[in-house]
């Protein structure tokens, strides 16, 4: 399964911070979206970095004045970005063993879309429900 | 008038494609304790399925059982089929939003994507979903022809359907009459000259598409050797490493295709060699115009940050003979008129099954998709069931809303009487098994699992319509 199968039932806008927000902005629109992380951006739309509820829960570890701190200060900044064409096991492999859990997908220089580590559960459920619903009924078939 | 989906005012849904996501929408739909619905299921052939019929394998039976579950689905009091009836051609979407609460688009994926490479439409290449297809019966396929006078072929691809493609065109004559192969390809495939089968796959054999059962057919076929380069099944350090921790039914592929490679060819009639690491260049066409041999690069493996293998093209080259070369590098959608469509990925556009207007982003009322041409040509046929009920309990969702279409004719009657104005000729559930009882009785007659009709005429000819 690639990438794009996850994509393709999904909008194609990505939420995404200019880097010179505030962490107040990062809460605001992490509850709003109900999503885990942001995609940073600068002016240009060029990838910036990613910033997650864990790197909000660690800057609040260190920092008292949590909210004011900026985006750039406390973003990850060496993002591991996908293509709509690598395959969905590959990436899950690279989440789990790397640590992290959303990787940006960029599809010509473009940011196209955002893919979490509940995307991935769920298509990997329904792939193995699937499997699973198929090889049973070959089984249970006399043909 | 009450709400839609009482015994009053049923909730009426159309879905317009019979395969298997068409089905799995139809039974989350109609098992619905709480609700009635009323199912009226189009297709643009007579007969339902889809790929089922038209797709799966004729020497892989087992597979094509899954239209037992269907028929229960088919067997409910409130599911209709009219089959013969083409949404753009014999009915539009506005037609369907005059009869139905809710419209559930599942034409699946039927094309190959382009070989794009010089030579790569020269007369002799083709598309491996139309053989498919044409071996299949699929009556929009019977009169292809396709030169299977040709000593050398070449598939490009190395998924599902290329290795079917290389099986029917190695296998013998009785192991075809185990099959439900359509008669004018047995027919065709009788008088068959092919010598070699070359598949081609850009990747090397820790990233082959194919699973190890696959594989094991490929090389117990009766009168065809597999042959692999013993060089080409060996494992660049990359994979080797990738191996390590890939599942067992990868390391059990690599076994089976280095296993094979250690083997002696048993001199039998045909031989299907499968090779990895290359890709196609140039298509090359003889003194008639039509292909005759095709230039190809080795391809090395590179891993990206995050450990996909891509193939990148090496500076080796080599050419080989190829008469007949079949394309198969995955199925794509094809777009519906009057359906938002996203043509890169051939997918219509959606948001977990509700349908997108691009102009304004927001959900079309009323309107969704499932299976393939919901989020593309992947999985297996039992994938399309949790697909096609994500998209039902959307539905589901919309309907507690009040977010439906607004028919001005939600009625079972009103929509068969249009129907039948549009397309005299529909097909019925009823009808379709009076075919599937025939084709059944005619492959006894030969000794065969099933003998198809693939002419809509013949179809239509036999139902007396």
């Amino acid at each position: 399964m690639k990438v794009n199968t996850i994509l393709s039932t999904r909008r194609g806008e990505v939420i995404t911070i200019n880097p010179d927000k505030t962490l107040r902005d990062v809460v605001l629109l992490l509850a709003q979206y109900r999503i885990g992380a942001l995609v940073v951006v600068d002016g240009d739309g060029s990838l910036q970095g990613i910033i997650s509820e864990r790197d909000v829960i660690r800057a609040a570890a260190v920092h008292a004045d949590l909210f004011a701190l900026k985006v750039h200060e406390v973003m990850t900044r060496n993002v591991v970005v996908g293509v709509p064409q690598d395959d969905v096991w590959v990436v899950a492999h690279t989440m789990t063993e790397r640590r992290f859990r959303h990787v940006p997908i960029v599809d010509a220089g473009k940011l196209i879309g955002i893919i979490s580590i509940g995307d991935i559960m769920k298509a990997q459920r329904d792939a193995y429900q699937g499997e699973l619903d198929t090889l049973e009924m070959q089984l249970l078939s006399d043909a | 008038m009450t709400q839609a989906g009482t015994a009053d005012n049923p909730l009426r849904v159309a879905i317009i494609g019979a395969g298997p996501a068409g089905f799995y929408a139809a039974e989350a739909l109609l098992k619905r304790k709480e609700l009635v619905v009323e199912v009226d299921m189009f297709d643009k052939l007579p007969t339902p399925y889809g790929l089922v019929r038209a797709g799966v394998a004729p020497d892989h039976l087992k597979i094509k059982s899954v239209t037992k579950v269907f028929e229960k689905v088919a067997d409910r009091p409130n599911f209709r089929f009219f089959g013969n009836v083409e949404l753009g051609k014999d009915l539009s979407v506005a037609d369907l939003r005059r009869y139905y609460h809710q419209i559930v688009y599942t034409t699946g994926a039927q094309t190959d994507r382009y070989l794009n490479i010089p030579g790569g439409d020269l007369p002799g290449s083709h598309a491996a979903t139309e053989f498919v297809a044409w071996y299949n019966g699929h009556p929009e396929y019977r009169d292809f022809e396709f030169d299977l006078t040709q000593e050398h072929v070449a598939v490009v691809g190395i998924g599902n359907v290329a290795v079917d493609v290389c099986r029917i065109l190695c296998r013998t004559q009785e192991e075809l009459m185990e099959t439900d192969i359509a008669e004018h390809a047995m027919e065709a495939l009788r008088h068959s000259k092919v010598k070699t089968v070359t598949m081609l796959g850009r990747r090397g054999p820790a990233q082959a598409a194919f699973t190890a059962p696959e594989a094991k057919e490929l090389g117990e076929m009766a009168d065809c050797d597999l042959i692999i380069y013993p060089e080409e099944a060996e494992l660049d350090p990359l994979s080797q490493q990738a191996l390590a921790e890939a599942d067992r039914g990868t390391v059990r592929t690599v076994e089976l295709i280095q296993q094979y490679a250690r083997r002696e060819p048993a001199g039998k009639s045909r031989q299907l060699i499968i090779r990895f690491l290359v890709s196609p260049t140039e298509l090359f066409a003889g003194e008639d115009g039509r292909v005759s041999s095709m230039r190809m690069v080795k391809n090395e493996l590179y891993a990206t940050e995050y450990g996909t293998m891509r193939p990148r093209a090496t500076d080796q080259h080599e050419e080989i003979p190829a008469g007949l070369v079949f394309r198969s590098i995955g199925y794509t959608g094809v777009p519906l008129p009057d359906v938002p469509f996203n043509e890169k990925w051939g997918v219509i556009l959606n948001e977990e099954g509700r349908v997108i207007d691009p102009d304004t982003g927001s959900h079309r009322a009323g309107e969704y998709t499932a299976g393939w041409i919901k989020r593309g040509a992947t999985g297996v046929i039992g994938t399309n069931k949790p697909d096609s009920v994500e998209t039902v309990d959307k539905m589901m969702a919309d309907l507690a809303k009040g977010i439906l279409l607004q028919p001005d004719k939600p009625s079972a009657e009103a929509a068969a009487a249009f129907i039948a104005d549009c397309q005299p000729q529909y097909v019925t559930f009823e009808d379709w098994r009076k075919l599937d009882e025939l084709e059944l009785a005619r492959g006894a007659e030969c000794g065969r699992p099933r003998l198809k009709f693939a002419r809509v005429e013949e179809m239509l000819a036999v139902l007396g319509k």
